[in-house]
C-alpha cells in the first residue's frame, strides 16, 4: 500500500496549493495537495512523503499544532513552512525544536520555491543517512561538528555570542551540504541592519540556484569575513570557525535567542 | 421660565460672580466705616453746637446777674423789671425769670407770669430739687437743660443761675434777706434752639449726603477696578478653558498683565501649547500605529493571491523560454509582481516601527523606500519620479521610519500639486556643510524676568521674530531681531545708531536686556543677552556693520555636516500668501482632500531631528521643499 511520494503540500488557499503542485510536478516530482491539515495527517499515515510544505496560518489546525502532531505520531518527514513576510517571527518559532527544517516567505517565484524544495529534499536525505549511520536526527551531528555553545536557527544558520557583546553569524554545514556546492556568497555591507528571520545573505550554488540564508539574529553588521566572500569553499570546509560570515552588534539578543536551539 | 424665575436665576448668577462678591464685600466695609464715622461726626458736632449755645446763654445769664445786682441792692424793682423785660424781648431769648426761694416768680420778661408759683417738680427747678433736699450749689455743666414745653414745639435751652447770698445783701439798706439764707433765688434764662436745631439738621444732612456720595463713588471705582483687574481676566481665562475643554487647543488667552492672573494666563497658554504638541504627537503615533496594523493586515491578506500570481507567472516564464514574445510579456508580469512583493515588504518595514529609534541610516535608502511606497500611487497618474542621489552621502543618525514618513508626505504633496497633468517629481540628495547661523533658529527667548521675547505676530522670513524695546534720550520704539542665529537682517524700525546711549529693554516689563559691563569682543559696544530655555544664553551686538552674536552652548557642540534633500515638483505652486502658514496644523491648501496635518507632522519630525525644512515656490512653476538634517543628531 505504501508508496513513496515526493511532496505533500498543505495550505488552506487552493490557488497556492495548485500553483505549488504545478511548478513541482513540472519538475517531475510527485506531489499531493490538500487544503486541510487533518487530511494531511491521514495522507502521512497512509503514504511515505519525502517532504512536507505547510502553511503556518491555517484555520482548523495551524502550522505549530500540525508540527506537534507529527512529533507525537513519530513522523520524521522534514517540513518546510510557508509564511508571509508579516509572520516571519512565526516561521522562526517553527524552526525551533518543533522540527521544521526550513521556511519560504510568501509570495515566491517558481525558482525560489524549487530551490528551497530541492535543498530540503536533499536535507531530508542527509538526515536519513545520518540516522541510519546511528547519529541523532537533530542537526547537531553532521559532517563538521557544530560547537556546543553555538545557537542554531534550524538547519540554516548559527550565531555565536562573543564576550564583547558582539556576535558571529555563519551558515550551518547541513545547509551548505544540501545546497550542493556554493560558487559565490553575496553578503550585506557593514553598517546594514539585519533582522532575525529575514535573509541576510545569498548563496549561489554551482547550478545557478539562489539560496537565501535566513538571519539567526537581528543586529547591525560590524564586519564581514572577507575570506569567506573571496573563497566560498572556505565556508564549506570550515563553516563554524574560519568560514563565519558576519560579526554583528545584536539589537535585541535576549528576545532573539529564545527562538534558537543550543 | 417665568420672569420672576429669570430674575432669581439672574440674581444667583450675579451672586456667584467673584467680581460681584468682591465689590459687594468692599462696598459693605466702606458703608460700615463711613456710617460709623458719620454717626460720631454728627454726634460731636451736635454736642459742640449745643455747648456753644450753653456757653453763650451762661454768659448772658451772668451778664444779666451782674447788671441787675446794683438795682437789687437798692431794691429798685422798677429798673429790674425794665431790664428783664427789655432783654427778654430780644428774638434770640425766649424769656427771663427770677424766682425767689419759695418758687414765686418775682421778675419775668413775660409780665403775666409775675407772682405765679412754680412747682418744684417743674423742669426749671427739677435739677436742684430732684434729690428731695435742694442743692445749694450747682456745677456749671448742670445748670443747662434742654426741653420742649409741648411735644410739638421746638426745643428750648434753659440756664438756671442761682443767686447766692452775699454780705452786701444782708447789709443792704432794705434788709430784705437774712444772713442765714444761702440761695436767695434763681435767675432762669430760656433760649430757643430753633436756629441751632436747623444748623444741626443741615450739617447732619451734609454728612449723610457726603457719606452716600463717597460710598457711591468708591463702589463705582472698586467695581470698575475689580472688573478690569479680576473679572475680565477671569472671564477670559474661563473662555479659554471652555475652548480647551471643547478641544480647541489653538486658543490662546490674551491676558498681558504682570500679576498672578497674568502669570496664570501665561502658564495656561504654555500648558495648552504643550498639550497641543502632545496631542499632535499622540495623534501622529496613533495614526502611524493604526496605519501599521492596516499595513500588516493588507500584507497578510495580499500574500496568498500574490503567491498564486507570482508562482504561476514565474512558472510560465520558465516554460516559455525560447518564445520571445510570450517571454517578454511574462517577464513584465513577474517583475511587476515582484515589485508588489517589495511594496508589501516596505509596508511591513513601516509597520514594524514601534518606538522611534534614532540610529545611523542611509538617507538614500530611506528615500528609495519612501519612493516604493508612493510609486504605486504615482503610476496611476502621469507623474514621473526622478531621483538624483549622491551615493557618497554620510550616514545620518535618524529615525528611519519617521524620515521615511517625511519623504512620503512631501512626495504625495508634490504629486497632488501636479494633479492630473504630466509632471515630474525630482528628489535630490547631497552632503553640505552648514554653519549654525544658516540653520539654527532661536525659537524661544526670555528676558531676565522670564517674559517671552518671541513675537509670533511679527515674522521675518516667516519665522517669529524676537522683539525688544530701545530707549534713548530722544525716544523709544520696538525693534525686531531675525530669529536665525547669527543673522543681521533685523527690523530696526529707525532705531538711532547703536551706541552707549541706546538701552535695550524687554517690551513687557522694561527690564534691561544689556548686562552691565559686558562688551562686544569685536567692536567694544555694549551687548544684549537673553536666555533660551535649556539651551543657554544668546549674546549679540547691534552696532551697524558688526552683527556679532554668540550662543556658547550651541557653538561648543556644533557639527557642520548636513545632508540636504530637495523634493521638487513642477506642479501648481503655492501662493505667496499661504507660505508663512504652510507648516501650521490644519492649514491645508487641498480643501476637503487634506487633513492639514501632513506638513505639520513633517515639520515636527524634521524639527525633532534638529533639522530645517524650507520651501521655495512659484505659482505655475513649481515647489521645492528643502530638508537639511545634521549628520550627528
Amino acid at each position: 500500500m505504501s508508496t513513496v511520494r515526493d511532496i505533500l503540500v498543505i495550505d488552506d488557499e487552493p490557488m497556492v496549493t495548485l500553483a505549488v503542485m504545478k511548478v513541482c510536478s513540472a519538475e517531475g516530482m510527485t506531489v499531493t495537495v490538500t487544503n486541510y491539515a487533518a487530511e494531511a495527517l491521514r495522507f502521512l499515515e497512509e503514504n511515505k512523503f519525502r517532504l512536507v510544505l505547510c502553511d503556518i496560518m491555517m484555520h482548523e489546525l495551524d502550522g505549530f499544532q500540525f508540527l506537534e502532531e507529527l512529533a507525537r505520531r513519530g513522523i520524521h518527514t522534514p517540513v518546510v513552512m510557508m509564511t508571509g513576510y508579516s509572520t516571519v517571527g512565526n516561521a522562526v518559532k517553527s524552526l525551533s525544536s518543533t522540527g521544521a527544517v526550513d521556511y519560504i516567505p510568501k509570495p515566491f517565484t517558481a525558482d525560489e520555491l524549487l530551490t528551497v524544495v530541492r535543498r530540503s529534499l536533499r536535507c531530508g536525505t542527509l538526515l536519513d543517512e545520518a540516522e541510519s549511520a546511528g547519529l541523532p536526527r537533530n542537526g547537531a551531528m553532521s559532517y563538521v561538528p557544530c560547537p556546543a555553545n553555538y545557537y542554531r536557527l534550524g538547519y540554516i544558520s548559527w550565531v555565536e555570542m562573543e564576550d564583547k557583546g558582539t556576535a558571529k553569524v555563519g551558515v550551518s554545514d547541513l545547509f551548505l551540504k544540501a545546497a550542493e556546492g556554493i560558487s559565490n556568497f553575496e553578503l550585506s555591507a557593514p553598517g546594514e541592519d539585519l533582522v532575525q528571520g529575514i535573509h541576510c545573505a545569498v548563496a549561489i550554488s554551482t547550478d545557478g540556484s539562489v539560496h537565501d540564508i535566513m538571519c539567526p539574529m537581528g543586529g547591525k553588521v560590524l564586519e564581514i569575513n572577507a575570506g569567506a566572500q573571496s573563497n566560498p569553499s572556505l565556508v564549506e570546509k570550515d563553516p563554524y570557525f574560519r568560514g563565519w560570515l558576519y560579526r554583528i552588534l545584536p539589537t535585541d539578543p535576549q528576545s532573539d535567542l529564545q527562538w534558537l536551539d543550543l | 421660565m417665568s420672569s420672576a424665575q429669570e430674575q432669581v436665576s439672574g440674581w444667583f448668577m450675579l451672586n456667584s460672580k467673584i467680581g460681584f462678591k468682591l465689590t459687594f464685600g468692599v462696598v459693605l466695609t466702606v458703608l460700615l466705616a463711613i456710617g460709623i464715622f458719620a454717626f460720631f461726626n454728627i454726634q460731636s458736632e451736635t454736642k459742640s453746637l449745643l455747648n456753644e449755645v450753653k456757653r453763650h446763654a451762661n454768659q448772658l445769664s451772668d451778664a444779666l446777674k451782674s447788671d441787675t445786682e446794683y438795682d437789687m441792692l437798692h431794691n429798685d424793682r422798677g429798673r429790674i423789671h425794665e431790664s428783664i423785660r427789655r432783654l427778654g424781648s430780644q428774638d434770640s431769648i425766649d424769656r427771663i425769670r427770677i424766682f425767689n426761694k419759695a418758687g414765686a416768680v418775682i421778675y419775668s420778661s413775660d409780665s403775666n407770669e409775675i407772682g405765679e408759683m412754680v412747682d418744684k417738680q417743674a423742669e426749671s427747678c427739677y435739677r436742684c430739687h430732684s434729690a428731695g433736699k435742694p442743692l445749694e450749689s450747682l456745677a456749671m455743666k448742670e445748670r443747662a437743660r434742654v426741653f420742649r414745653p409741648h411735644p410739638d414745639s421746638s426745643r428750648l435751652l434753659g440756664i438756671i443761675n442761682p443767686i447766692y447770698n452775699a454780705p452786701s445783701c444782708w447789709t443792704a439798706a432794705c434788709h430784705a434777706h437774712p444772713k442765714t439764707q444761702t440761695v436767695l433765688g434763681v435767675l432762669d434764662v430760656t433760649i430757643p434752639l430753633t436756629e441751632v436745631d436747623r444748623d444741626i439738621h443741615r450739617s447732619r444732612l451734609a454728612v449723610v449726603v457726603l457719606a452716600i456720595s463717597v460710598i457711591l463713588i468708591l463702589s463705582l471705582i472698586v467695581g470698575y477696578m475689580v472688573r478690569w483687574w479680576i473679572d475680565r481676566p477671569v472671564q477670559e481665562l474661563l473662555t479659554g478653558m471652555k475652548h480647551v475643554a471643547d478641544g480647541n487647543l489653538a486658543y490662546r488667552v490674551s491676558v498681558n498683565t504682570d500679576d498672578e492672573l497674568g502669570m496664570l494666563a501665561r502658564s495656561f497658554n504654555n500648558m495648552t501649547e504643550k498639550l497641543a504638541q502632545a496631542r499632535l504627537q499622540l495623534f501622529q503615533s496613533d495614526k502611524l500605529a493604526s496605519l501599521g496594523r492596516l499595513a500588516a493586515g493588507v500584507a497578510h491578506e495580499i500574500n496568498n493571491p500574490l503567491t498564486a500570481v507570482l508562482t504561476y507567472s514565474s512558472y510560465l516564464l520558465k516554460r516559455s523560454k525560447g518564445q520571445s514574445e510570450a517571454c517578454d510579456d511574462l517577464n513584465v508580469i513577474v517583475s511587476e509582481t515582484i515589485r508588489c512583493r517589495e511594496i508589501v515588504k516596505s509596508l511591513l518595514d513601516f509597520a514594524r516601527q514601534t518606538v522611534p529609534k534614532k540610529r545611523k541610516a542611509d538617507i538614500n535608502e530611506i528615500i528609495g523606500r519612501a519612493a516604493t511606497v508612493v510609486e504605486s500611487q504615482l503610476t496611476m497618474g502621469k507623474v514621473k519620479l526622478v531621483m538624483d542621489l549622491d551615493q557618497t552621502l554620510p550616514r545620518v543618525t535618524v529615525d528611519a521610519n519617521q524620515i521615511q514618513q517625511v519623504f512620503i508626505n512631501l512626495t504625495v504633496n508634490a504629486a497632488d500639486a501636479i494633479g492630473e497633468s504630466n509632471g515630474t517629481i525630482r528628489i535630490t540628495s547631497r552632503a553640505i556643510s552648514l554653519q549654525p547661523t544658516a540653520v539654527l533658529q532661536i525659537k524661544r527667548a526670555l528676558c531676565p524676568k522670564r517674559h517671552d521675547l518671541v513675537d509670533r505676530k511679527v515674522r521675518i522670513d516667516a519665522k517669529p521674530a524676537i522683539s525688544m524695546r530701545y530707549r534713548t534720550k530722544e525716544g523709544t520704539g520696538l525693534i525686531y531681531l531675525n530669529p536665525m542665529y547669527g543673522s543681521d537682517q533685523h527690523k530696526l524700525n529707525g532705531m538711532p545708531v547703536f551706541g552707549d546711549n541706546v538701552e535695550l529693554l524687554c517690551p513687557d516689563c522694561s527690564v534691561s536686556l544689556m548686562p552691565e559691563g559686558e562688551i562686544c569682543p569685536q567692536c567694544g559696544s555694549r551687548i544684549f543677552s537673553f536666555e533660551v530655555p535649556l539651551k543657554g544664553f544668546v549674546q549679540g551686538c547691534l552696532k551697524e556693520g558688526c552683527g556679532w552674536q554668540r550662543w556658547e552652548q550651541v557653538d561648543a557642540a556644533w557639527n557642520d555636516e548636513f545632508v540636504e534633500v530637495r523634493v521638487m515638483d513642477d506642479g501648481c505652486g503655492i501662493p505667496e500668501t499661504q507660505l508663512p502658514k504652510l507648516f501650521e496644523p490644519f492649514a491645508t491648501t487641498k480643501g476637503q482632500k487634506g487633513t492639514g496635518l501632513g506638513l505639520a507632522v513633517t515639520w515636527g519630525i524634521v524639527d525633532n531631528h534638529n533639522g530645517t525644512i524650507t520651501v521655495e515656490s512659484e505659482v505655475g512653476v513649481g515647489t521645492t521643499f528643502i530638508i537639511r538634517i545634521p549628520v550627528e543628531s
